[in-house]
């Protein structure tokens, strides 16, 4: 049986030759990620900024009666509700801020739950209330500087791992290629305005360990080619590396895009932004293993000197087998 | 590298089957299969979003535990002080401000207040750290201030009682399984699976159930009452709101010579006999009794006032001595304020106000439907994945497609071993384990095939692709791990089942795509002896 290659043997992409351009690129797209977060902002849910949120599938419905339900409940005089869909077309979320006074007396955020929700399902058949949540104030508040901080705690603490693994360039690399996945996942929030939540801080987190995945393997080729070539100049061993690594680095990131299109696509509605980050995530990893974690490395002045050369056993076999031949 | 001796290749086996067989009643269960009755069968249990339910996060004030704290000060050091011989007259106290003042009228006594009030400040905790601090100001003055210490301890030892008391409510309730745990200093989590609404168990919680019984200050104007103004030694409690038709408005109560309604052996809901009203019946212990009696017994055809958290629930006169030890609570109450009073008396009062803070609740049918659709995102993602590592890497695809299988298989097992909750993004994270699970795969038939490029011979090539490709693999699975346990520090319910299934799952996808495909190949190397392999 013929096996299937994804790329041919003995690729030699000139990946480097346009590290210019592209960091020029990412830097625009980190830029712009930022902006947007800080004009448009992340769709933050109850989780973050406190509230109400309802859930509701249709379920005879193809699609859910967004503007009625909005006119309905703003008749209700709770306030103004934010209705958003997730998922399928018949699953929404219904977003309300708590009641003056919930904060003392959990009752009036109930009673506006009850009152809410009776209103629906009277007013439509196929209503199912799938579920409850409310957070006050205070936990919210705790929720979203727990998140930022186990973000970042995240972030440094596997960057001091390749730090230690490898050399601190190699931990400098890592870092600045995470910072620019995560900034560019939080961008695709703040265009898409899909919500905000714990499950999505849970994404962010998983895209932390996975997407650096690629760039190990880049890197630990990158360590090995530089005992190996001394003398090679650097741009040309990245390039090695790289191109050593890329039938690996697609493989790997297909698997995992083939698994995560299945489960965006057929997967519960609940999770879909959940699902969403972590697939764009790794996408944006592979890119950036090879774009933004290898070519700072020559910025950095990485040479074959900062790593002491060792032979492998079988390989000073061979090189006396060699000699004595 | 490729050498397994028999033993270990046995030891291999059996921790894969057995964490696998693990896996079955969890399988058969989400089938509908019923399992022969008797044999031990661990089940992965489901979380609150896929098996529908209410979580509710309660939070205590620590600032009313210092309020209290003070409080309880202010009536040991009358006591004490009353005690005191010749007696010390004090005045100007106050409770009010976050900590005890008084003036003690003879400033030659400051000394003898001092050495009289010492004891009751001292700590009882370990550390030897003082509970109270003592200030005397302008000669006479006393000042006790609560220290943070004490307050936390204080705040700890009311929790840890609060829990109890809530695990005995929610029992009362008859709910099934319900899980109640302390989180952070002032914090309990209460969650009840397959409840939908939690407005009883709320009603329940929030309810404090201090009980008091309080004479009624007969003296006090009806006029002053309304404007809020209270007689000296008295203070203003307002009725609590009942059904309709009760009395409503405030009434003057004694501050001082009540007792309170803690010593309970019983309290059940009962039907008033004349009325057919819900009542409440309690009963109390031999202590309780006895000062029930006595103060009945020295106020007989006076009023008084039936306390509940601060509001008067009824306030009846006192025909005769009540000696039996038991009495009858009315209240116009509803048959469910009667039944919850009931339970809440039964159980004994919180000692401090809980507040709910967070509440979510899930219905089940989404979670039936999530389950559902996970499963089958599940199998069409493992089958696409299976058709694609079987088209690049050929046989050993095969080896990694199997102990894929083994993975998932040893993952749900190794869940319900360790009674780990599995919850919706849980679900994700088997999805995400299985398609990272090949990446060890991956990387070692690329080394393998690029050893057999650089013309080792196939053997070689399979024990250097081994080796060389585990360095990156441990690195990958470390930070892997860094992240995860990040999430489970950070995380609350769903997040952290999300984050054990990415732990479990770097644990045994390194054991199956390493360790046993490894084995696997070995045996096959050893048997057909391949001078060429397709890769």
């Amino acid at each position: 049986m013929k096996l299937l290659k994804l790329v041919p043997d003995n690729t030699n992409i000139k990946f480097l030759r346009w590290r210019g351009p592209f960091y020029v690129i990412s830097l625009l797209l980190m830029a712009a990620s930022l902006g947007l977060v800080f004009t448009k902002g992340l769709n933050l849910g109850v989780d973050f900024i406190g509230g109400q949120m309802i859930r509701v599938t249709f379920t005879q419905s193809a699609e859910a009666p967004v503007a009625p339900l909005r006119s309905e409940i703003e008749a209700l005089g709770y306030g103004e509700p934010i209705i958003q869909r997730y998922g399928k077309p018949n699953e929404i979320s219904i977003r309300m801020k708590l009641p003056e006074g919930a904060d003392h007396d959990s009752g009036l955020s109930d009673k506006m739950a009850r009152t809410i929700t009776a209103d629906i399902k009277a007013k439509h058949a196929d209503a199912r209330v799938d579920g409850v949540d409310s957070v006050s104030g205070k936990v919210s508040g705790e929720l979203w500087h727990s998140a930022v901080l186990s973000l970042g705690l995240a972030a440094l603490a596997v960057a001091a791992y390749i730090w230690l693994r490898f050399e601190w360039q190699f931990g400098v690399g890592a870092l600045f290629s995470l910072v620019h996945d995560v900034t560019l996942t939080l961008g695709m929030f703040a265009v898409t305005q899909i919500e905000f939540d714990l499950t999505i801080v849970a994404a962010l987190l998983t895209l932390i360990g996975y997407s650096l995945n690629d760039t190990i393997v880049v890197y630990d080729r990158i360590r090995e080619n530089l005992k190996k070539y001394r003398k090679m100049p650097m741009p040309e061993l990245l390039d090695l590396s790289v191109n050593e690594t890329l039938h690996r680095t697609l493989a790997t990131s297909l698997s995992m895009l083939i698994t995560l299109t299945a489960l965006l696509l057929l997967g519960p509605g609940v999770i879909f932004g959940f699902t969403a980050a972590i697939t764009l995530g790794i996408f944006v990893g592979t890119y950036s293993s090879i774009y933004m974690a290898a070519p700072i490395l020559i910025w950095l002045k990485v040479t074959s000197k900062s790593f002491v050369p060792t032979e492998s056993a079988l390989d000073k076999q061979e090189r006396l087998a060699r000699e004595g031949a | 590298m490729l050498e397994f001796s028999r033993l270990k290749v046995i030891w291999l086996w059996v921790i894969t089957l057995v964490a696998a067989a693990a896996a079955i009643p969890s399988i058969t269960a989400t089938m509908g299969v019923a399992l022969p009755a008797g044999i031990y069968a661990p089940k992965v249990n489901l979380g609150l979003d896929l098996a529908g339910g209410s979580h509710i996060l309660l939070e205590a004030d620590p600032s009313q535990v210092r309020q209290q704290r003070i409080e309880g000060m202010d009536e040991s050091v009358r006591n004490k002080l009353k005690q005191a011989n010749p007696d010390i007259r004090i005045s100007d106290i106050s409770n009010r401000d976050g900590a005890l003042t008084f003036l003690v009228e003879d400033p030659s006594k400051v000394d003898a207040v001092r050495e009289a009030i010492l004891p009751l400040t001292n700590g009882a905790g370990l550390t030897g750290a003082r509970d109270w601090t003592i200030n005397v100001i302008d000669g006479n003055r006393f000042m006790l201030t609560p220290t943070q210490e004490g307050i936390d301890l204080a705040v700890a030892q009311a929790m840890e009682t609060a829990v109890e008391v809530v695990r005995k409510r929610i029992d009362a309730l008859g709910t099934r399984e319900p899980t109640i745990i302390r989180s952070g200093p002032n914090r309990i989590v209460v969650q009840v699976p397959g409840l939908q609404d939690p407005q009883a168990l709320k009603n329940l919680l929030g309810q404090t159930a201090k009980l008091e019984f309080k004479l009624v200050d007969t003296t006090a104007l009806q006029s002053d009452i309304q404007r809020g103004v209270a007689p000296p030694g008295s203070e203003i409690v307002p009725y609590a709101p009942g059904k309709d038709g009760g009395p409503v408005g405030s009434i003057a109560v004694k501050r001082l010579g009540g007792i309170r309604g803690d010593q309970l052996t019983n309290a059940q809901v009962t039907n008033n006999q004349q009325t057919n009203e819900p009542q409440v019946a309690i009963t109390f212990n031999t202590e309780g009794g006895a000062r029930f009696a006595k103060l009945t017994t020295q106020n007989v055809n006076k009023p008084f006032a039936i306390i509940l958290d601060g509001k008067v629930l009824s306030a009846p006169n006192i025909n005769e001595p009540i000696l039996g030890g038991s009495a009858v609570i009315s209240g116009n109450f509803t048959t469910q304020a009667a039944s919850n009073l009931a339970i809440s008396l039964r159980s004994g009062a919180l000692p401090v106000d809980l507040k709910v803070v967070e509440e979510r609740t899930v219905g089940p049918d989404l979670g039936a439907d999530s389950i559902r659709k996970g499963m089958i995102a599940m199998a069409v993602g493992t089958l696409a994945l299976v058709a694609f590592i079987l088209a690049v890497y050929g046989r050993f695809g095969m080896y990694a497609c199997i102990a894929l299988v083994f993975n998932v298989l040893m993952i749900l097992g190794i869940m319900a071993l360790i009674g780990t909750t599995l919850t919706l993004p849980g679900i994700a994270g088997f999805v995400l384990t299985i398609g990272a699970a090949v990446d060890a795969n991956v990387l070692i038939n690329e080394r393998i095939r690029e050893e057999r490029h650089r013309g080792r011979r196939v053997f070689q090539a399979v024990e250097m692709g081994y080796k060389e490709a585990s360095r990156a693999i441990f690195d990958a699975n470390i930070t892997n791990v860094i992240a995860a346990v990040s999430m489970a520090a950070f995380g609350t319910g769903p997040v952290r089942g999300f984050a054990i299934v990415l732990l479990i799952g770097i644990a045994t996808s390194v054991f199956t795509a390493v360790t046993m495909t490894r084995m696997w190949v070995a045996q096959w190397l050893r048997k057909a002896r391949p001078t060429e392999i397709a890769l």
